[in-house]
């Protein structure tokens, strides 16, 4: 069984393209405080990837490490950081614990190249992402709403969406 | 030459064999199938967004409602995954109690599976019954131990709800000697049957190379003959303690996921067995006394996944150090499993595409969750 860990990861995609790492820098995951201490900060420890570099880092997981099995494809949305962050989750077919790559995108402008030409198993997931969360796949050949109704306005999993009395829901329902 | 053109149709929302409300845009050409579009998003309540306004424990009788077939195996997919944010440690006989319903729900997942894809090849009704006949004596082990037939709602961060009343295991042992001269009976109804046979060899065959690409998972990917099983693959809770095989596919066909799925219920009886022997010996009770269930896990993230009988279920949360989850993920198999739908249905005929469908093994509240 393959094991490779974050770290290691993170060497072997330094040795090949230093130029698609970036140092992760910590996300407020709460707004700062009035009084009080300071929360934690959300610090993860795998490679953090520049978005256009991320199909050949993919691509490079499946290829070269034999990590053949692209599992998930996670947005969250750190409204205080001002960013989304995507964590594609690849597992090796042999077996063993996941690898993750993780890519930043800012949230007024949340594009990024769409991995689905190259690698089918990312098609539903990215159009989840877009339909959710309104992230933009350059390249996807057919993103869509998945979820949703096409003519439906705005992205429901954003942070910032409203919970209550939207157009959807007409007027204040408390 | 006959003059042909290529015409639109729709199967679904509304449609028997459809296991939902999910629609499917098929272009045909004559009888043949050329290009398929699925549609869905009919049941979609953005389950994801409730639960990240809910408390940790409030989203455990919600993850009954993904797949509503096997509730028990998501509340383990979504306890192992708070368990490992907030470092809660489980005590090894709730791990065994866990693995049992587990393997039970495997059982009645894949026999009712199995019901319905016969169903779908036109063996109305009857074969279901088959299929479902021991699912009931199942249910009723289920309601013994948390009191609900279908959303169990068992398991507790830390173990499960309440141990095993002492019925339990006699009514368990009843219903293992009953279960492989059934599961030989299921298995007849599709092998010795000539025109269901025709309808399901060499139906809607997903090649290995292709289901791996596609990011498939559960018995759609060993029915193309991969041997990926999560228990094995990354074992978890005690899976590593038992000795079973996992079946695979040769040409990943209809007949194919079939079959993988008989071997399944065939091996969980196995693992069934195994924890009856081993379940005595188990150190602590049923949970952990020390664990919080109204838990605020630091700031960090976590994954756990498990072999749901549909194939890899697995919850992503992140947490920002209060009670409720900043991002509740589900990574749902019934979704990602019809990603190549299309693939597999271009080229056969417009009857076989409910047959493909009914192999893949959909539950309609995961997949639009």
């Amino acid at each position: 069984m393959p094991e490779l860990t974050p770290a290691e990861l993170r060497a072997r995609l330094a040795e090949v393209m230093p130029m698609a790492l970036l140092e992760p820098e910590p996300l407020a995951i709460t707004p700062p405080p009035s009084h009080g201490p300071q929360p934690g900060l959300f610090q993860p420890s795998d490679p953090l990837v520049k978005p256009d570099h991320l199909v050949a880092a993919a691509l490079f997981m499946r290829d070269t490490l034999g990590y053949a099995y692209l599992s998930d494809i996670a947005v969250v949305d750190y409204l205080y950081a001002g960013c989304f962050e995507l964590v594609y989750r690849f597992y090796h077919p042999a077996g063993g614990s996941s690898l993750v790559l993780r890519v930043r995108v800012p949230r007024d402008h949340p594009v990024l190249p769409s991995l689905t030409p190259h690698w089918p198993a990312a098609n539903f997931h990215e159009r989840e992402a877009f339909d959710l969360f309104g992230i933009e796949f350059t390249g996807h050949p057919h993103l869509r709403r998945i979820y949703m109704w096409d003519e439906f306005e705005g992205f429901p999993m954003r942070k910032d969406f409203p919970r209550q009395g939207d157009k959807y829901l007409g007027g204040d329902e408390g | 030459m006959l003059q042909t053109q290529e015409l639109q149709v729709n199967i679904g929302p509304q449609h028997p064999s459809t296991h939902g409300v999910f629609r499917m845009l098929v272009t045909v050409d004559g009888e043949t199938v050329v290009d398929l579009k699925p549609v869905f998003g009919y049941l979609h309540r953005n389950h994801e967004q409730l639960a990240e306004a809910n408390t940790y424990l409030q989203n455990m009788p919600y993850t009954d409602r993904l797949d509503y077939f096997n509730s028990m195996a998501n509340n383990h997919a979504y306890a192992m995954a708070v368990e490992r944010l907030a470092g809660i440690e489980v005590p090894e006989r709730a791990e065994y109690i866990r693995v049992l319903m587990v393997e039970l729900t495997r059982i009645l997942n894949h026999a009712s599976a199995v019901g319905f894809m016969i169903n779908d090849m036109g063996a109305w009704q009857t074969p279901l019954a088959f299929g479902m006949r021991e699912r009931e004596k199942i249910l009723d082990l289920f309601e013994m131990a948390s009191g609900a037939r279908l959303m169990c709602n068992y398991f507790r961060f830390g173990g499960v709800a309440r141990d095993l009343p002492p019925e339990f295991i006699p009514n368990l042992r009843e219903l293992l000697r009953a279960l492989p001269a059934y599961i030989d009976e299921l298995e007849r109804l599709l092998r010795d049957n000539e025109i269901l046979l025709q309808r399901a060899v060499g139906i809607g065959i997903l090649p290995p190379e292709v289901a791996l690409s596609y990011g498939v998972s559960g018995p759609v990917l060993r029915g193309s003959g991969i041997p990926y099983d999560v228990r094995k693959a990354e074992p978890y809770s005690v899976y590593d303690r038992f000795d079973f095989d996992i079946p695979v596919g040769k040409v990943g066909d209809v007949y194919d996921r079939f079959l993988v799925r008989i071997e399944e219920m065939r091996q969980s009886k196995r693992i069934i067995e195994q924890v009856l022997e081993q379940l005595p010996d188990a150190k602590g009770g049923h949970i952990n006394p020390k664990a919080r269930q109204n838990v605020r896990p630091p700031v960090g993230d976590a994954y756990a996944r498990i072999e749901s009988p549909k194939g890899e279920l697995g919850f992503y949360l992140v947490s920002d150090g209060s009670a409720k989850p900043y991002r509740y993920k589900v990574r749902a198999p019934s979704f990602i499993n019809l990603t190549p739908l299309a693939d597999m249905c271009r080229g056969y005929k417009v009857a076989d595409i409910v047959v493909i469908l009914g192999s893949i093994d959909i539950v309609m509240g995961e997949v639009d969750r």
